[in-house]
């Protein structure tokens, strides 16, 4: 039966092309969309992640009600004990230390006259350790553009648009003009060793990347750290374990509760304000696919109803030598299957190709970007994952089967009693 | 004769008496100007050298100490080198005329402190680099009211309500307690010019030196700051002395 009817339309091309057509088109359209969505939302969140708050982030009570000033003076104190409870009570994190700064970079001339001078906010990580861990998480490797990551005390990277904003070469060495914890003013010099581009909008901007035991000098503030970040060794953020692991350290820490300086674990989507992001993110397969069978549904309905325009007299034909209403009915359901399942092989062929070149080669967006401030990819990609080759079934097929269900309905309003009067007219 | 020019001698005094009496009655009490005169005869010189300390309070409640030394000519031109805490040695403040540059060892660099740059706290206290370089005289920058008489900290102070005569100025107006004996402003309260309260001084302790009262120790707090207040204090203070012109130069920060 299935196969008579896959024949009736392959050889009847007015009753396939078009639903095929649209199903096709519907499904690639929800195939691109997830993928979109799957690769830029999860991109941000690695992001945010990786710069800005781990999948966990311990700091002060203090420091985190201010977290946005990043308020240096209200950091975690001896952090080393610290470090050493949570790498034994939590051996399935890497953990890493970070301070953020913000000052100024004076750039001088050979009488040490300032020639230019940008305010940049700034990141000390752990360039210089043994562990290479932190170097890695932000892909140094990668996001040099020139000279070199830092190998020697004092010298740090700076992103590529502020060396050619201040005109500033590798190998070049610069003040650093900022506040230690105790608010005096601190001037540095430091050498330029790279230029880094992340292709994050907000990094690459006005950063500089420093070694954690500099700005520790720099800032005054041996042995203490603003955050310690957690990373779990997971392929992606998972909150359900990030919120228990939160809870768990918070009561064991419970103890220092009123001790503004005491230490506080918070998750990534609590330290980031995504969490409604998030929610979006993990539901946006769903969202695409209600969309796209409502959408494709009333299209094909009226593919359908047009269909049955043209199929009228045929469907009277069928109903007058004595073909019962159902039958002709879950005829026109199984034709829609069939419409719909070759629509959905070719959408989602042609999704998955668009997706894929999105994945390798991307849409840079770093014109529209500005000034804004989240963590959001400059290129944006798509991510294709076993979802991505599965998700176009439903749309697919379902609203197919949908269009055809309500515009089928029209064959239980014929009056069978009128059929051979309307075949002879 | 002699008796119509003595009952018109007598009536002159009188006369001179009546009129003169209310007059006298108000020459006792000074006029805001002659008050802040007195205040400037005070606190304005022509050149001083001085050992100072600064205890900052933050808002965890810990303090560090800065001492330093001053050269100061007029009111405009003024050298301060830091010589502790360690961190901090050799870091030297030049006051050029209305130019400010800062001189630091560790980058062997002079930077000039400028714009925003001015508002901002000197070694995390509670003056700002602003603060430091207001020193015009008081009766040159404000006008004064008197807006009344009060006793603060057992001594009887006359209220002034100033109001800037320019613009351009860090603190539009002030409410200033000036000990009426002394005339020394013994609680000052500084404020912006949509009338909040920027910053409250106290001098809590005076001494008498060279023929004037000056302060010894002040208190400073910036009411936008969360730390706890900063204690000024000059150990030292030597008025009228020599300073060298070398001295007063970019060029002697680095030396």
């Amino acid at each position: 039966m299935f196969k008579f009817l896959v024949k009736g339309l392959i050889r009847d091309r007015h009753r396939s092309l078009l639903p095929i057509i649209v199903v096709a088109l519907g499904v690639l359209i929800t195939v691109y969309t997830y993928t979109y969505m799957k690769g830029v939302f999860g991109e941000s969140l690695e992001i945010a992640a990786i710069f800005d708050s781990g999948d966990v982030k311990i700091t002060s009570r203090a420091y985190y009600a201010e977290k946005d000033e990043a308020p240096n003076d209200l950091a975690l104190e001896n952090t080393g004990d610290l470090l050493g409870q949570i790498r034994k009570d939590f051996p399935e994190l890497a953990w890493s230390e970070r301070i953020k700064f913000a000052g100024l970079v004076d750039a001088f001339d050979s009488d040490r006259v300032t020639r230019a001078q940008s305010g940049v906010r700034g990141v000390a990580i752990d360039l210089l350790g043994s562990d290479s861990s932190d170097r890695d998480r932000w892909q140094l490797e990668t996001a040099v553009t020139e000279g070199r990551a830092p190998e020697n005390p004092r010298e740090i990277l700076i992103t590529q648009k502020l060396a050619e904003r201040m005109k500033i070469n590798v190998g070049e060495e610069v003040t650093l003009i900022t506040n230690t914890i105790n608010g005096a003013m601190s001037a540095v010099n430091l050498t330029v060793s790279g230029t880094v581009y992340f292709g994050v909008g907000f990094m690459d901007r006005d950063l500089i990347l420093a070694d954690l035991k500099d700005i520790r000098w720099i800032l005054d503030m041996e042995g203490w750290t603003s955050e310690l970040l957690g990373f779990f060794d997971l392929p992606a953020y998972d909150d359900e374990i990030a919120t228990a692991l939160a809870d768990d350290f918070n009561l064991k820490h419970a103890d220092s509760s009123d001790d503004p300086y005491g230490a506080v674990m918070n998750t990534m989507l609590d330290d980031s304000g995504m969490r409604e992001y998030f929610n979006y993110a993990e539901n946006a397969g769903s969202i695409v696919i209600i969309i796209m069978i409502t959408a494709m549904g009333v299209v094909l309905w009226n593919a359908g109803l047009m269909s049955g325009i043209r199929r009228y007299g045929e469907m009277g034909l069928r109903l007058a030598v004595g073909e019962s209403k159902g039958h002709v009915y879950r005829s026109l359901l199984g034709e829609s299957i069939a419409v719909g399942l070759v629509g959905t092989f070719f959408g989602t062929l042609l999704g998955l190709g668009l997706a894929f070149y999105l994945q390798e080669v991307g849409i840079d967006i770093s014109g529209m970007m500005g000034d804004a401030e989240i963590p959001f990819p400059t290129i944006l990609r798509a991510k294709i994952n076993g979802m991505a080759f599965v998700i176009g079934v439903f749309p697919g097929v379902m609203s197919t089967f949908f269009g055809a269900a309500l515009s089928g309905l029209a064959i239980y309003k014929r009056n069978t009693a009128a059929l051979f009067k309307e075949l002879e007219s | 004769m002699m008796e119509n020019k003595l009952i018109a001698g007598l009536a002159g005094v009188a006369l001179v008496l009546l009129f003169n009496a209310p007059q006298s009655a108000c020459a006792n009490a000074p006029t805001p100007e002659q008050i802040l005169q007195r205040v400037d005869a005070n606190m304005v010189f022509e050149s001083a050298i001085s050992k100072t300390s600064m205890t900052i309070t933050n808002r965890r409640g810990r303090t560090t100490s800065i001492i330093s030394k001053s050269w100061s000519k007029g009111e405009k031109n003024a050298l301060v080198e830091y010589l502790a805490p360690a961190r901090n040695k050799g870091t030297k403040m030049l006051m050029l005329d209305d130019e400010l540059y800062t001189y630091s060892p560790a980058a062997d660099r002079i930077i000039q402190i400028s714009g925003h740059l001015l508002r901002q706290s000197v070694s995390g206290s509670d003056l700002s680099y602003e603060d430091m370089m207001e020193n015009d005289a008081l009766l040159e920058v404000y006008d004064a009211v008197l807006d009344s008489e009060e006793v603060w900290d057992g001594r009887n102070c006359f209220v002034l309500a100033l109001k800037a005569k320019k613009m351009e100025i860090a603190y539009p107006s002030r409410k200033v307690w000036i000990d009426s004996e002394r005339y020394l402003p013994l609680k000052e309260e500084r404020y912006a010019k949509s009338g909040k309260l920027l910053k409250k001084i106290e001098i809590r302790d005076l001494v008498r030196t060279q023929n004037r009262w000056y302060p010894r120790e002040i208190f400073f707090k910036d009411m936008l700051s969360n730390g706890q207040g900063t204690i000024y204090r000059i150990e030292e203070i030597q008025f009228g002395v020599d300073i060298p012109e070398h001295l007063l130069t970019k060029a002697a920060l680095r030396r």
